[in-house]
């Protein structure tokens, strides 16, 4: 991590961050989406999950004054059901992340740390499960088990870690051989504390930019999951929404309303992740994006010459 | 490492894995719940002719495993059990055989099911990895030359949003609009009801149906292998020997193209086919959103009906087939690279 | 022996083709006029860094000119300068480089592309990376025979490849081989033959001898040395070796901070120097003759190009500097018919 800045505390990353324009950007998209998860039912105009009695003209009925987003195929308003569905996605995307992060992380770490057989089985373990396809592999699993939300967290929990403990590892080792560990070491300090004191701070940072594009990967693969009727169909959520709109005909009734906003909720989501993660990266690893055949405004920019020679 | 020896090992790495991924599919379905063999049995939809031949072909009345008799660990069973009579080993025979059993829903073999889906999703498939590798990497390379110009962020900043669609929902809003303004169909890989009086009309029908899953599944991979291409390149761009041939006096056209896309190419190559796994969870939605008669739709539709024997077979040739692109992805590279071809 | 022995003694081995100093500096043709070269690099949010200012110095056909300073006191800008060949960030922001009277800031892009290699081609630092691995030595070289002659036919390129290996002393047979299977050195001499495949009229080596061990920095020097005497060749030799310079080359331009500290003849920087930086730096090279004193270094660091002193920029460091130095920007006199140093202690 050449030419890197040092950032010994997290508040130190922080005061980097303020500046980023890029992940100031995705932060408040996210933030917006958690206030919105949050202040749920303040927002929404309608509880999603109080039985309405319905005609056949509430069905998929076009936006109107009542109901903003107009109503799905159960006749329950669109916009509440979004409001709603993003408290379901933002909760499986974030514990589910935090379950890889923790995995993959400690991992990474004892990998990195310890060397030797244990890293060799440990990455080479890694190794297998990254090539294993991940939606194949929870389809499966959560097939075999009951369709829940718990169940989906662990399971899109216990497969996204791979990528985690590889950045981890390969931070550790870093980390590990440069002068303070190894005086440490010299000093007689034990492990346990040289792999807090020393190795997850600097460890920590990296940590969290990964997370951020975890916890986006995580929420796609619930919607993915729910899109396919892998999830507790008597939960609202966007991918869930998504899944009863296209198997209950709003394609053929042209009821865009039921197809749009859950994707807008879903892609709103991963952009912040993804913005904030990128600028979170440009923070901790500020490259200058250059190369020998870039061509700056001129290079040759004389301002009016003295007189010839 | 010399090339054989290299070869070897990565060849060995891919048997393990495979086997590792052997051993997974084999617990994974009798330890879960959802136990195929014993529950297919109970299984109201299966005939008894079916039922008569799972048990056989299973072996449910023989052990699982040497010293279990089933998967409770505490129960022990025989240990001196000829172990190619364990329902383990039946298994493993099985698989070589091509025995994926059957399925719950069509009393079908699985193997049957999925030769004849295979070849529709590798059709879907190829297209729209050619397109998006073509578009992806030309663009890529732009951006990359262009670096840090108007036309490089427009094309990081729609990567960026390509990247952040479901797939599945991209594909709804193609549907959604392709359908209704420009009258393309709906799904499923050909008309139903035919009538073509030529080959040529039969193909020209396959290809209109294929045009909006393609394109969804172009848009989906184009952002990413337009910032790996990207990225690639600055970095090539980026080396001692690209400022060589700037001093040589080469244009920058014959340098991108005789120094810098060769030397992109390498990590590119890998990354294609690190990439299927990708593909494959792209291939699952995108069939299930047009009804296109693949190996995805295949498991939405298992996974819908719970079955299992077919759910287990797909996942063992989606498995199986990544591993070998990820092998064949190291023995390209190896040969691609000179370097590692240290002879 | 003493440096200035050395670059004394030399005078008299010289061939024909080179440099002939008793006839004076004049007698050979002009190829390079360097005039008051500035160069700075801009980054956003920040004023400019000017790393060269007003640098001036010529060079004539068989003319070795050694280029010597610290890291960072700008040699390698400028000589990336004289083939347009700047990172993004650079601009030449003044000055004229006259090539056979032709000012190369006024060729177009297309023009300079053209210019490269064919009459001036440049060996870089760390020959290591300079060339591309996945490509072949031969082909490589190839590549700029064919950029800068139409089509000659393929028999005859090969034989001119395998002839430049030759000349830098690696076997013909050699040529289809991969950069990594060469060592460091022999990679280097490759570069010099790719560097000579056009004839070129002048070759800029940058440190060609930096990262490669000392018995094989003897040899691509003297390699040098000799291609200079066959063939004719202007070098411009960028070194921060002391001993290269007083070995091979004919003239000295001493950089500090990107300014001219000293530009004269090798005989004069050794036994005359006149700015307090070239004492210095010829103060503490180790000398075998003189083994028993204590090493010397120049106190202090070099001057940050984005934190200038205002003055002479060698004033802070300097051991002879007055009041006069820390405020007021040494002008370049002329000491000599051929001899100049930016220092107010010179000023006549």
């Amino acid at each position: 991590m050449q030419g890197s800045p040092e950032f010994t505390t997290l508040r130190g990353l922080w005061r980097h961050m303020a500046r980023n324009k890029l992940g100031l950007v995705g932060l408040g998209m996210l933030v917006l989406a958690v206030l919105t998860a949050v202040f749920a039912p303040a927002i929404a105009p309608y509880d999603p999950y109080a039985p309405v009695k319905i005609t056949i003209d509430d069905i998929y009925a076009a936006p109107s004054q009542t109901h903003l987003l107009g109503t799905d195929d159960a006749g329950k308003d669109v916009l509440s059901n979004f409001v709603y569905g993003s408290r379901v996605s933002l909760i499986v995307g974030f514990f589910a992340s935090f379950i890889s992060i923790f995995i993959g992380g400690l991992i990474g770490i004892v990998a990195g740390f310890y060397g030797g057989w244990t890293e060799t089985i440990l990455m080479r373990f890694t190794d297998i499960m990254l090539v294993i396809p991940d939606l194949p592999l929870a389809v499966v699993l959560v097939a075999l088990t009951k369709p829940s939300l718990l169940n989906i967290i662990f399971v899109i929990g216990i497969i996204g870690w791979t990528g985690t403990a590889r950045l981890v590892r390969s931070q550790t080792l870093s980390v590990k051989e440069r002068k303070f560990v190894l005086r440490a070491r010299a000093i007689g300090a034990g492990r346990p504390y040289i792999v807090r004191r020393h190795i997850l701070p600097m460890v920590l940072p990296l940590m969290v930019a990964n997370t951020v594009l975890v916890i986006s990967l995580a929420i796609l693969e619930e919607s993915t999951l729910s899109f396919l009727g892998l999830s507790d169909p008597t939960v609202v959520s966007w991918g869930q929404m998504l899944n009863y709109a296209f198997t209950r005909g709003a394609m053929s009734a042209g009821a865009w309303w039921a197809l749009v906003p859950p994707g807008f909720g879903i892609v709103w989501v991963v952009l912040g992740c993804t913005l904030l993660g990128h600028g979170m990266e440009q923070v901790l690893n500020p490259r200058l994006e250059t190369h020998h055949l870039a061509v700056g405004k001129g290079m040759v920019a004389r301002r009016k010459e003295t007189a010839a020679q | 490492m010399s090339g054989y020896r290299y070869l070897l090992n990565r060849l060995g790495w891919a048997v393990l894995t495979i086997l590792f991924v052997i051993v997974l599919n084999f617990f994974l379905f009798r330890i879960l719940p959802g136990d195929p063999a014993r529950a297919g049995i109970r299984d109201p939809r299966l005939t008894r002719e079916a039922v008569e031949a799972i048990r056989v072909r299973f072996g449910l009345d023989r052990p699982v495993i040497n010293c279990f008799e089933s998967l409770n660990p505490l129960r022990f069973g025989d240990c001196a059990v000829n172990p190619l009579q364990t329902q383990f080993f039946i298994y493993i025979s099985n698989l070589l055989r091509g025995e994926f059993g059957f399925s719950y829903h069509s009393n079908r073999p699985v193997i049957d099911l999925l030769v004849e889906r295979l070849g529709n999703t590798v059709l879907l498939i190829g297209a729209g990895e050619i397109l998006a590798i073509l578009i992806g990497l030309t663009i890529g390379v732009i951006a990359a030359w262009k670096v840090r110009t108007p036309v490089d962020y427009s094309a990081l900043v729609s990567s960026l949003v390509a990247w952040s669609l479901p797939t599945f929902w991209l594909g709804i809003i193609l549907l959604f609009i392709g359908s209704r303004e420009f009258n393309l169909p709906i799904g499923g890989k050909a008309t139903p009801g035919g009538g073509f009086t030529s080959s040529w009309e039969y193909y020209r029908d396959i290809g209109r149906h294929m045009i909006l899953p393609t394109l969804t599944f172009t848009i989906v991979f184009v952002g990413e292998y337009m910032l790996i291409m990207r990225s690639t390149m600055i970095e090539v761009l980026s080396e001692d020997f690209i400022l060589t041939a700037k001093a040589k006096g080469l244009r920058a056209f014959q340098t991108l193209k005789n120094h810098a896309l060769r030397n992109s190419m390498l990590p590119m190559v890998t990354i294609i086919a690190l990439n299927l796994g990708f593909i494959v969870a792209g291939a699952i939605q995108i069939e299930t959103v047009f009804s296109w008669p693949g190996i995805g739709q295949l498991i939405y539709e298992a996974v819908g009906r719970r079955d299992y024997p077919v759910l287990q077979g797909a996942f063992m040739i989606i498995a199986v087939s990544v591993i070998f692109a990820n092998l064949a992805a190291d023995l390209l590279y190896s040969v691609l690279d000179p370097r590692v071809r240290a002879e | 022996m003493s440096m200035a022995a050395a670059a004394s003694n030399r005078k008299a081995d010289w061939s024909q083709t080179g440099l002939k100093m008793s006839g004076g500096r004049e007698s050979a043709p002009l190829l390079l006029d360097v005039r008051n070269v500035t160069v700075e690099f801009v980054s956003p949010g920040n004023p400019p860094a000017r790393a060269v200012e007003d640098v001036s110095f010529t060079l004539r056909e068989g003319e070795m000119l050694g280029l010597v300073g610290e890291s960072g006191c700008g040699k390698t800008t400028l000589m990336l300068s004289l083939l347009r060949l700047l990172p993004a960030a650079g601009r030449i922001v003044s000055g004229e480089i006259r090539y056979l009277g032709h000012d190369l800031l006024d060729l177009s892009e297309s023009e300079m592309e053209d210019v490269r290699w064919k009459d001036i081609s440049m060996i870089f630092q760390g020959a290591m990376n300079a060339l591309n691995p996945v490509r072949t030595i031969g082909d490589q070289i190839r590549e700029a025979i064919l950029r800068h002659n139409s089509l000659p036919p393929r028999e005859a390129i090969n034989d001119r490849v395998r002839a430049l290996l030759e000349m830098v002393g690696i076997s013909p047979d050699r040529k289809d081989q991969y950069p990594h299977q060469y060592s460091g050195g022999m990679r280097q001499r490759a570069m010099i033959a790719m560097a000579l495949s056009c004839n070129p009229q002048v070759l800029i080596a940058d440190e060609p001898t930096t990262a490669l061990d000392v018995m094989v920095q003897a040899q691509i020097l003297e390699l040098l040395d000799t291609l200079r005497h066959n063939l004719g060749l202007a070098v411009i030799l960028v070194t921060h070796d002391l001993g290269v310079v007083a070995e091979i080359c004919d003239s000295v331009l001493v950089m500090y901070g990107g300014v001219t500290a000293e530009y004269t003849g090798v005989d004069t920087v050794f036994n005359d120097p006149q700015h307090p930086y070239t004492r210095q730096l010829l103060a503490a090279f180790p000398d075998l003759s003189r083994s028993k004193e204590a090493l010397r270094s120049i106190p202090g660091y070099p001057p940050r190009l984005d934190d200038l002193p205002p003055g002479c920029r060698f004033a802070p460091r300097c051991d002879l500097a007055f009041d006069r130095c820390h405020i007021e920007k040494p002008v370049l006199h002329r000491l000599g018919e051929f001899h100049q140093a930016s220092c107010h202690l010179v000023e006549p």
